[in-house]
């Protein structure tokens, strides 16, 4: 079953000094559980493309499914993790992971301080529940995030450049525990980064985006057994290839 | 323990000055009383009821001109957060009414509301209201927007969004807001105090004032004291702990720590 259907989804920029098309004319179909990636240069309108997905932003043209209904805003089922993590200050680690649980009125209070305490397991952040999140490492603040979109069981998971900002140790530990998770959950995941091994080493599938206008260039299936390391030689070689193909595609748009 | 014994002998050492230097004989003691002279005042002043039921109508006074100031102030601060044209119009009025002094007030008040319990209200108000007001507008405006994000992605909206994510997003600007509203009440207060004898009621600038008529400094110096020590009492009571409580979420403050 198709969870995410893109069809024909162009955007605009508009300014008074330029019209900028940050989209033009994407079409995609995300299957349920599937781990696609979006790999692309700065500008190219990924990140914007998620957050049509999301429902945070309105698309100009075309149309985005969601388990077979319009995408008219934000939703529940579709939860966003962000480059920053987003936390909220005000709350500690439990009060993070909590919060879109409580916006959740089908489940009861019981179960909601349950679920938060087994997606702290999940993440293995179970001894920091009571920390407030400027006591936490990048990567730990992530985890927070992480457990806070996977908490409410939305049934896609989108990720804006999530490991952007981490140092290259922590996101390793990241892949694998995102691996290990993913292979738990089974969970859709939509991945937008400019880092190709990042999206070699967890998509089923790498789609490859070229700016000015964003549009869909290539898609590349990934074959490869998980769990996947990110400095493997498989991981490498088809990193490699993508790199090669975005290059054409990046060079081809300055001759123009 | 090492920083209260600093700050002990810090005082008494202020306290020995003062006293060598009344005991001096170089200034007459109606001009510059002694630190005993003003215990003497405080302690009878104390004792004979004059003093607290002047601290009492003043705290009164404050108390209830500062809650009005909030109440009025929050609610103006959010309307104009979340609204340009009210950011355009109230929020042009309110700065503009923010740099005036409160004292100014006082004769508008005086004419107004005559020597009435009202008119010190009224400049109570005046005082708290503008700061409260930039502050809650200023925290609104300073939220990083990718809080907003994440909770309309986890469907935070309406009523929720904003008692759950605005107004505790905006917690550190609200609260130095709400401190400076404060200071600004206090002074506007003792201002008025000190302008204006109203019967139903004898408040700590009062007392002040007529320390000054009748030339009984050891009354002046001793009712400023009060009023600092009241000052530093809030601070302390009202205002530290969530200063704290701030410090400890937000992790600001932990470079001094």
């Amino acid at each position: 079953m198709a969870r995410l259907v893109v069809d024909g989804v162009s955007k605009w920029f508009r300014s008074n000094r330029a019209d900028v098309q940050a989209l033009d004319h994407i079409s995609l179909t995300v299957e349920d559980g599937e781990f696609v990636c979006l790999v692309g240069p700065s500008g190219c309108g990924k990140s914007t493309l998620l957050d049509i997905i999301a429902g945070l932003t309105k698309a100009d043209d075309g149309s985005v499914l969601a388990d077979n209904v319009p995408v008219e805003g934000p939703g529940r089922h579709r939860l966003v993790m962000f480059q920053e993590a987003a936390l909220f200050p005000w709350l500690n680690v439990f009060g993070n992971v909590m919060f879109g649980l409580k916006l959740c009125h089908d489940i009861s209070g019981k179960d909601r301080r349950r679920i938060a305490e087994e997606h702290l397991r999940l993440v293995g952040l179970e001894k920091f529940s009571r920390s407030y999140v400027h006591e936490l490492s990048g990567g730990m603040k992530q985890r927070v995030a992480l457990a806070r979109t996977l908490a409410p069981d939305p049934h896609v998971l989108l990720m804006d450049e999530p490991m952007a900002a981490l140092d290259a140790m922590t996101r390793e530990t990241l892949y694998g525990d995102m691996q290990r998770i993913w292979q738990q959950r089974r969970k859709t995941i939509v991945l937008v980064t400019h880092n190709v091994r990042e999206a070699v080493c967890l998509g089923d599938r790498v789609l490859l985006l070229s700016p000015h206008p964003g549009r869909i260039r290539e898609e590349f299936v990934i074959p490869l057994p998980r769990p996947r390391d990110i400095n493997g030689a498989e991981v490498s070689v088809l990193a490699q290839k993508i790199t090669a193909a975005l290059k054409g595609y990046m060079t081809a748009e300055v001759a123009e | 323990m090492k920083r209260a014994m600093a700050v002990m002998l810090f005082f008494a050492g202020l306290l020995a000055v003062w006293h060598v230097a009344a005991a001096s004989g170089r200034w007459s003691p109606v001009l510059f009383p002694s630190p005993e002279a003003v215990a003497e005042y405080l302690w009878s002043a104390l004792w004979d009821g004059t003093l607290i039921e002047a601290c009492g109508v003043t705290l009164r006074r404050l108390l209830i001109g500062y809650a009005i100031g909030i109440a009025l102030g929050l609610p103006l601060g959010l309307l104009m957060g979340s609204s340009k044209l009210a950011e355009d119009t109230l929020g042009s009025l309110a700065l503009g009414l923010q740099t005036l002094p409160s004292v100014c007030w006082i004769p508008l008040a005086l004419v107004w509301f005559g020597q009435t319990e009202t008119a010190m209200l009224f400049v109570v108000i005046m005082g708290t209201v503008w700061s409260v007001v930039i502050a809650t507008d200023t925290g609104i405006r300073n939220l990083p927007p990718i809080y907003a994000r994440a909770a309309r992605t986890m469907g935070s909206e309406g009523i929720h969004k904003w008692t759950r994510v605005i107004l505790p997003a905006s917690l550190p600007y609200l609260i130095s807001g709400m401190k400076q509203g404060w200071a600004f009440a206090w002074r506007s207060l003792m201002a008025a105090e000190i302008y204006v004898t109203i019967l139903t009621g004898f408040g700590l600038g009062h007392l002040l004032h007529y320390g000054r008529e009748l030339n009984a400094m050891d009354q002046v110096i001793g009712v400023m004291i009060v009023i600092v020590l009241i000052g530093l009492l809030v601070d302390k009571i009202v205002f530290a702990p969530w200063e704290r409580m701030l410090h400890r979420r937000w992790g600001t403050g932990l470079a001094r720590g």
